[in-house]
Formats: structure tokens, C-alpha cells, sequence
């Protein structure tokens, strides 16, 4: 084995602000973006194999919980980010959709892998080609399946929607407008 | 495999062939089974008979699915019976025109079929007559079309960012 690596803890970073003398000042909606951003609550919604690369990437060595996001909330009212890792059937679709309308606002979406991106191989009568038919998607890890590297990865991409997102995001006509898109209110 | 038991098949044969004579087109040795080929007119009567016969008793129906023969412009429903007190199997076949797929149900002589049937339905379309719930299955309930046809596009319509001339076409 080699030498024993020394790893430091890392902090996230400090947003702009004023900083004083044992005070900090900035913006509620740097704050906000930082405080979600290092706790979200994955969903997993796994239906293959990509959903055995997000068990390694859940378990030690990879260890998702290093970036704050330890906590899976197996009810969609509990938790804001949805993680699609699989193949979804034409026929899953409702349900998928169901489950994302269930999550409280505000929800981000991640698809893991080529077949819930694209539908992937699987260009076939019974395979929805890509949840972004029935859910919008925030982020997209390609691979089949990808490795635990990608979907930390992924869900760094997700972390820097979900930090830099205004609080007014959720309430714009740009937003109305992509529900609407979906048939959601 | 499963061992070929000539005697018992020659008794399946010459039973149904006494009774049924000319709805028995033909019968041959197929994948180590005996495979009978009917007409579908007697379809219902020839299952009725081999499950109540004294000495044939077939009484589980294991697999009953449907097959596209597009040359021939026919449908084909396979039947796989299996008596239990015997150990025999055998396979009974029978073929439908394309423009009009209709077959009687056997739910009434095997429950077990109203599944079958209705995944039969689901794939090829094929109507079977009698059923007490004739509708999808497996595919989503809005499907157009019986994914199972040989006609029926392999790959999903409704995908625009497939370039043919990446495939060679």
C-alpha cells in the first residue's frame, strides 16, 4: 500500500460579502444558494444498471456524502433532487412524472446515463427515448453506465445550478413558461 | 432436452386424428417435440379434447403466444400443453389470415390463458374470440399499432436526432 494520503477537509467557498470583524454580510440569496446547494436530498429513482454505478458512488469509496448530499430521502415530498438512473419504459413514464410533480419547489433533475438521456440503445416501440418527454432535466451524465467519477461529477454541475439559482427563479414566467411545456400548473 | 416419446406421441397422433381428421394438417417432430398443426376452426374443440381425453389429459396449458408470417400473409398462434400425469408435452399450432386474425378463447378450458391471450392481443393483434377482458397488457394503454407485426417499425418515430447517413442508409 502506498503512504498514507493526509486529506484536509475542504470548506465550500466563501460567497462575496462583507466580512468584519466577527461578523459576515451578504446577500439572502448567496446564502440560500450555498446552504441548498451543500445539503440536497437526492431521490434515487433507479431501474438498472446505472443505478448500481450510484450505489458505488453512494458507498465509501467514493462516498457522495463528502459533498453533502448523505441524506437520500426515499419520499418525493422530502426531497429536491431527482435522480433518474436507468431505462424508463414508455409505460414508467407517468409514474416518473407523478414523482416529480410530488417534489416540493424547488426540485432539480439529474439523468445518469444514455438510456434515461436519450433512451440509449434502446430505440425501441416500449422505451421512452429520453425523460426529458415527460420531466425537464437540469443535468444530463452521459455514459453506459457512467462511471462514479461522471455522476459526482453531475451532481457538481447540479450544485452550481442550485448555488447560483435566484430565489425568484421558481416564481418567472420563464419557469411558468417550461411547465407549462410539460403539461405541469 | 426433453426425451421424444415416440409411443406416446404416435398416441396423441392417431387420437386426434381419428377425431378430428381433416382439422389435423399436419404433425411432425420439432425441437425434440411433437408439433401438431391445425386448422383454426377446431381449435377450441381439438384443446377441449386432448385436456378431457381419459388418456392424453392434457392439463396445463404452459405457454400459449402469437407469431407473424408475413410472406404467407398469416398469423400463428403456438400452444404448448403439458400432461402432468403423463410427463408429456406436446405443442399444438395453428394459423390465422392476416385481414382477418380471429380466434375462439380457450380461457374457458384453461383460466390460465386470459393472460396469454391478452399479451397475444397486445403484440400481434390476433382477436380472440369469447375472452372476458380483451385488452392491452404490457404496452402502454394509447399504443397505435402491435409492436410484435414484422411491419411495425423497429425503431421509435418519434427520434429526430437520428441521422440515417450515420447508419449507412
Amino acid at each position: 500500500m502506498s503512504e498514507k494520503q493526509i486529506i484536509t477537509p475542504t470548506l465550500a467557498d466563501i460567497p462575496d460579502g462583507h466580512a468584519g470583524q466577527g461578523f459576515f454580510a451578504t446577500s439572502i440569496e448567496k446564502a440560500v444558494g450555498l446552504a441548498r446547494k451543500n445539503s440536497l436530498w437526492p431521490l434515487p429513482f433507479a431501474t438498472s444498471c446505472c443505478g448500481i454505478e450510484f450505489m458505488a458512488t453512494m458507498a465509501s469509496t467514493y462516498d457522495l456524502a463528502r459533498f453533502g448530499s448523505e441524506r437520500l430521502s426515499f419520499s418525493p415530498r422530502q426531497s429536491d433532487l431527482l435522480m433518474v438512473m436507468g431505462t424508463i419504459a414508455k409505460k414508467m413514464g407517468p409514474v416518473l412524472r407523478e414523482v416529480y410533480i410530488q417534489m416540493a419547489e424547488p426540485k432539480w433533475v439529474i439523468a445518469v446515463g444514455a438510456c434515461a438521456s436519450s433512451g440509449g440503445i434502446f430505440d425501441t416501440y416500449s422505451v421512452l427515448q429520453g425523460i426529458d418527454r415527460v420531466i425537464p432535466v437540469d443535468v444530463y451524465v452521459p455514459g453506459c453506465p457512467p462511471r462514479p467519477e461522471q455522476i459526482i461529477d453531475g451532481i457538481l454541475k447540479i450544485q452550481e445550478l442550485v448555488g447560483n439559482e435566484s430565489l425568484r427563479r421558481r416564481n418567472s414566467q420563464a419557469y411558468e413558461d417550461l411547465m407549462k411545456q410539460y403539461n405541469m400548473e | 432436452m426433453y426425451p421424444i416419446d415416440p409411443v406416446r406421441n404416435q398416441l396423441v397422433v392417431s387420437k386426434l386424428s381419428d377425431q378430428f381428421r381433416d382439422a389435423i394438417i399436419t404433425h411432425e417432430i420439432l425441437a425434440d417435440m411433437l408439433c401438431i398443426i391445425v386448422s383454426k376452426d377446431a381449435i377450441a374443440d381439438i384443446m377441449h379434447f386432448l385436456r378431457d381425453d381419459n388418456e392424453l389429459q392434457c392439463n396445463f396449458l404452459t405457454t400459449l403466444c402469437g407469431m407473424h408470417y408475413p410472406d404467407r400473409q398469416q398469423f400463428g398462434v403456438v400452444y404448448h400443453l403439458h400432461s402432468l400425469q403423463n410427463n408429456h408435452r406436446i405443442r399444438v399450432k395453428t394459423t390465422v389470415p392476416e385481414a382477418d386474425p380471429v380466434l375462439p378463447t380457450i380461457t374457458t378450458i384453461w383460466p390460465s390463458a386470459n393472460w396469454q391471450e391478452r399479451e397475444t392481443y397486445d403484440f400481434y393483434g390476433i382477436q380472440f374470440e369469447g375472452h372476458p377482458n380483451l385488452v392491452r397488457i404490457l404496452n402502454v394503454d394509447d399504443m397505435v399499432g402491435f409492436p410484435l407485426r414484422k411491419d411495425f417499425p423497429l425503431e421509435d418515430q418519434t427520434r429526430e436526432d437520428k441521422d440515417d447517413s450515420m447508419f449507412g442508409r
